[in-house]
């Protein structure tokens, strides 16, 4: 089964680990992600403003790549499926948006004459969701290194769960992370924070919003037992993966290591510890691994 | 031919604003020349490959702003337009050996990118068909190789900075990843530090000089009998 898949700038850069694993356990899972041949930034932030579309000219094209691309035979069906939160929100929120204002769509398309005209037949979805629908009975089959002995604290962040209309879970207490960890074997740690904010964008004016609430997502995790954190977005990572903010801020606090949950899953597939991008995560979280997984 | 036949059409155009009429079949350089005015900046090759003579023109009763080449592109009847002899850019300061190929040395240089809208603007703007848009996106997440070989066309000619709403100059993003892939990406070329060295040891140093002191005609002759080879 072919699905498009839309990067995103930060899974080609920064977040590599991320890309190469869920690539990885996708095509164990009889799943082929095709990258769209040609993509441009969704635009990151969905613009709330009523009357500036030039904003939502880059998130539409990218939908009408994915239609370009499903109705060029490249993909078997026009699920669009993105791996970065921010992108999953934006890009969904923006489909959703044109399909119900069909004056918006009209404006967008006259202005964007180069392009074929968005027929709103693209949905967008989060590769958490593809895996849900494959079933964790299909996740648990693919396990061959079960993460049994590992303590994992899945993080969801806003973007995945909010707003209502675009969230993958219950907004309020989503399992879908915790499913999968655990038909990977893993021990899972809830913690009640893991759908608070991180802090965001304020990281790049000052510390003390992100270094608070970031050190309290932390510091619950590692409180409750947890051996790593668990995110399903890059942007989380730059708040809580990079930790020196929080170090900065708060003396005592010990880092704990932060990891995809594609690393966690290609690493249960059987996938070398050397392949799971584990030297970019800034907190190492091999020794943690080696010492839970490989006694 | 130094007069256009009597039986020509002329077609309206319009220089900064004022009315001329000019033959029909004059690119807009040559019709401009033939108004009176003389260039001094905003010419160069007159081929369509120096980008020297951007120009931004209105077709009367459009509200579009279109783009072309002064010295290619042929004048319409109700043609507005205006020449930019210079586009005001900036381009970052940089020392392309100190620079390494890592995909956030666009971003480090010029931040700017990251507001790209991807409107398309850009690419429209160009005189060369190039996907602007595409190369600037591909600058934004690192990929050097790509903003490298689908800039590869591009003359510099501005227009593509002068309309884009986010205030980057694409053309030297384009140049910095093709300056970059040059030195850091392609293969060397091993024949040519042979021959740089055989220059620098002076083994053509005598050819040249017999060149030099042949008169015009020994050179005509010469290059009438030169072999070419299919």
């Amino acid at each position: 089964m072919r699905f498009p898949y839309y990067p995103g700038c930060t899974l080609k850069s920064s977040a590599v680990n991320f890309e190469k694993t869920a690539l990885a356990s996708a095509e164990a899972l009889g799943v082929e992600l095709v990258e769209l041949p040609r993509w441009n930034c969704c635009g990151a932030v969905y613009s709330l403003t009523s009357d500036d579309l030039i904003h939502h000219t880059a998130p539409l094209r990218v939908l009408i790549r994915c239609q370009e691309a499903y109705k060029g035979g490249l993909v078997d069906e026009p699920r669009l499926v993105t791996l970065c939160a921010m992108c999953y929100n934006t890009l969904r929120r923006e489909n959703a948006a044109v399909r119900e204002d069909s004056e918006r769509l009209r404006k967008l398309n006259e202005f964007m004459d180069k392009e074929e005209n968005y027929e709103c037949g693209v949905e967008v979805v989060h590769f958490l969701t593809i895996l849900r629908n494959l079933g964790l009975r299909k996740i648990s089959e693919c396990v061959r290194q079960p993460l049994d002995g590992l303590r994992v604290a899945p993080y969801y962040g806003c973007l995945l769960l909010r707003p209502r209309e675009v969230s993958v879970d219950d907004p309020e207490n989503p399992t879908i992370m915790e499913d999968i960890l655990e038909a990977l074997g893993a021990e899972v740690v809830d913690i009640p924070y893991k759908a608070k904010c991180c802090g965001a964008y304020h990281g790049l004016v000052g510390d003390e919003v992100v270094a608070e609430l970031s050190y309290r997502i932390l510091r619950q995790a590692s409180e409750r037992g947890a051996d790593v954190v668990v995110l399903a977005c890059p942007l989380c990572e730059f708040n809580l993966g990079r930790q020196e903010v929080v170090r900065r801020r708060y003396r005592n606090f010990k880092p704990i290591p932060v990891v995809y949950f594609t690393q966690l899953m290609a690493l249960a597939f059987g996938l070398p510890m050397e392949e799971c991008g584990f030297e970019m995560n800034r907190i190492d979280p091999r020794p943690v691994l080696e010492k839970k997984l490989y006694r | 031919m130094t007069r256009p036949p009597d039986k020509v059409r002329k077609v309206r155009i319009y220089v900064m604003g004022k009315k001329y009429e000019v033959p029909e079949g004059l690119t807009i350089m040559k019709a401009m020349e033939y108004i009176g005015y003389k260039f001094i900046r905003g010419a160069g090759c007159r081929g369509g490959f120096c980008g020297a003579c951007a120009t931004i023109y209105r077709m009367e009763g459009d509200y579009r702003l279109q783009v072309a080449l002064a010295c290619q592109e042929l004048v319409r009847d109700g043609m507005y337009l205006t020449m930019i002899p210079f586009a005001p850019a900036k381009k970052k300061t940089y020392d392309i050996r100190k620079l390494r190929p890592t995909p956030n040395v666009f971003l480090q240089l010029y931040p700017e990118i990251a507001r790209c809208l991807s409107c398309n603007t850009c690419t429209r703007a160009c005189p060369q068909d190039i996907p602007v848009m595409d190369y600037v996106q591909a600058a934004l997440r690192g990929d050097i190789k790509e903003a490298a070989e689908l800039s590869f066309d591009c003359i510099a000619c501005g227009l593509c900075a002068v309309r884009c709403p986010a205030g980057i100059v694409p053309y030297y993003v384009g140049l910095l990843a093709r300056r970059l892939y040059g030195k850091y990406m392609l293969p060397k070329s091993e024949e040519l530090k042979r021959r740089v060295e055989e220059i620098r040891s002076g083994v053509f140093d005598a050819e040249l000089d017999k060149l030099v002191g042949m008169s015009v005609d020994e050179l005509k002759r010469l290059y009438e009998m030169r072999v070419v080879k299919r």
